[in-house]
């Protein structure tokens, strides 16, 4: 039992990390059906601005988060404006091809400036354990699903209450209806870029922290797995990432804690197949009919 | 108020409306009317600038608005309730007054406006806080109404409002779009269901196979033996 609550504790640290970062990849599937692969890559970029801020300004834990998200939310606005604006009449193939284009750019560019190497943060939030009846809390993990269900909340109270939160909906049920209201199209996916990378960002900084190393490559699995748990809550819905990536979190450290650690990433795999098999739409994913 | 000047509007190569002209003087109801097909829906979609014409001009209130994207000419005071209602179905019947009234910046009159359209609709007022998309079609088209009006259009442009409707429901939502002209907006009204049409509209056209064929007040089309053969069943 004590080794169940000990990885439901870590599985809840790493879940909540990929949960934010699935929440940018289902709201802009939602609003503009674009499985944007260059979101793991952002969430990268997140980690090295808060490496540089922590390490040369040096910023402490709460302005460093803060600037790591609003340089990557700068950068995802950025990223739409450049990238996939301008193909937006063009067929979603060539917008996916654009995407898988835009991270390795991303990947490569950073390594070109600060080297294919792993750096490491330095200790940003005190390393304190407690021991509660045999399970064993850490103080960063703590505050990383803290921090993690704050920004959640946040993202809930600007989608599900602010002007922009409710447009940003109504262009993902129905963009023709919304440009008939009067709202920019364009706008609302900007805001929803600006607002998924903002999260991928703080994830950045959070898993920098948790794993203390970070490379110009360590986008791509989280990434991957972060999309699975997209597809997993069902892609689209803002609460199905927020559950599909805690539970992918506990998956992944169940598989590692009773089975073997090798086998983590292809039980994630292997599970996405499942889900694919028995609900496709994902748990609290839509299901809609399409015209044919 | 509105005014279409020779449209021409083709999708590829398929020629829709041909040299369209048609005028909807203020405060009136100005009814298109014409079988499936005959370009009416294009028409609007053309008004509210989700469709380019190839030439042609469309003036509001003097104005050329041609070139003029759709949420611009939102701003100008067209307003459309599109074909097939298009409410927000997951959000609720509260949220999708609000998006209506998205341009609006007065929050307190547009809280006060869509006290309104509760009081207009009382059904909707009971489901405010439920999907929109749990209402029956009636309600729904009630709602994409109410949703129009929250902008405070100059002129309320209907893509088949009786579409897929009961009987019953048919006839009042013609009650509810005739009180809302006599309140003083100006409407132009796309219709299939031609009898109903003509007996609230001030002028009709009707429109074949992409050309305005007939026109005249709603009256004298209704009387008159081609649009009887046509439309009205003899």
């Amino acid at each position: 039992m004590r080794m169940f609550l000990q990885q439901v504790v870590n599985g809840l640290s790493v879940g909540s990390i990929y949960a934010l970062i699935a929440l940018g990849y289902t709201m802009v599937y939602g609003i503009i059906k674009l499985i944007n692969f260059a979101h793991g890559d952002v969430y990268m970029l997140g980690a090295y601005i808060g490496y540089f801020a922590t390490v040369y300004l040096p910023l402490s834990f709460f302005p460093a988060l803060l600037l790591s998200m609003v340089s990557c939310a700068l950068l995802g606005a950025i990223i739409e404006r450049v990238a996939y604006r301008p193909l937006r009449q063009s067929p979603k193939i060539a917008v996916l091809i654009t995407a898988i284009g835009v991270s390795l750019l991303l990947e490569y560019t950073m390594m070109y400036f600060v080297g294919a190497g792993v750096r490491s943060y330095k200790a940003l939030l005190p390393t304190d354990t407690y021991n509660v009846g045999g399970v064993i809390f850490g103080f960063q993990q703590i505050a990383i699903i803290i921090t993690a269900i704050a920004l959640m909340a946040v993202l809930q109270f600007i989608v599900l209450k602010t002007k922009m939160g409710k447009a940003m909906r109504a262009v993902s049920i129905d963009a023709d209806a919304a440009q008939l209201m009067g709202i920019s199209v364009d706008r609302t996916i900007s805001f929803a870029f600006m607002l998924g990378s903002a999260l991928a960002g703080a994830a950045g900084v959070l898993v920098g922290i948790y794993y203390s190393s970070i490379n110009p490559l360590m986008g791509t699995m989280p990434g991957l797995k972060a999309f699975i748990a997209a597809v997993f809550g069902g892609i689209g819905s803002i609460p199905g990432a927020m559950v599909g990536g805690l539970a992918i979190g506990i998956l992944e450290t169940f598989v590692a804690g009773y089975g073997s650690s090798m086998y983590r990433d292809a039980a994630v795999f292997f599970f996405l197949i499942v889900i694919l098999l028995a609900m496709p739409g994902g748990l609290m994913g839509m299901k809609r009919t399409e015209k044919v | 108020m509105l005014e279409l000047k020779s449209l021409n509007v083709h999708y590829g190569v398929i020629h829709v409306l041909k040299d369209v002209s048609l005028t909807v003087g203020r405060g009136q109801i100005v009814t298109l009317i014409g079988a499936n097909g005959a370009g009416k829906t294009t028409a609007l979609r053309t008004i509210s600038g989700i469709k380019a014409p190839s030439s042609g001009s469309i003036i509001l209130d003097g104005q050329d608005i041609t070139k003029i994207p759709a949420p611009k000419r939102v701003v100008l005071g067209l307003s459309q309730v599109p074909e097939g209602r298009r409410i927000f179905a997951s959000m609720s019947v509260y949220e999708n007054l609000e998006l209506g009234a998205y341009l609006r910046k007065d929050t307190k009159a547009v809280k006060s406006d869509i006290q309104d359209v509760f009081a207009r609709f009382p059904i909707l007022g009971k489901r405010q806080k439920q999907p929109a998309g749990t209402l029956s079609g009636g309600e729904q088209q009630m709602l994409a109404i109410g949703r129009a009006l929250m902008l405070k259009p100059k002129i309320l442009l209907l893509d088949e409002p009786s579409m897929g409707l009961a009987p019953i429901l048919v006839n009042e939502i013609f009650d509810i779009i005739k009180n809302i002209n006599e309140q003083g907006t100006t409407v132009l009204l796309v219709e299939q269901n031609a009898s109903k049409a003509l007996a609230i509209a001030d002028i009709g056209y009707v429109l074949e196979t992409g050309t305005i064929v007939l026109s005249g007040t709603g009256a004298e089309l209704a009387a008159s033996d081609d649009v009887k053969k046509a439309y009205l069943g003899g």
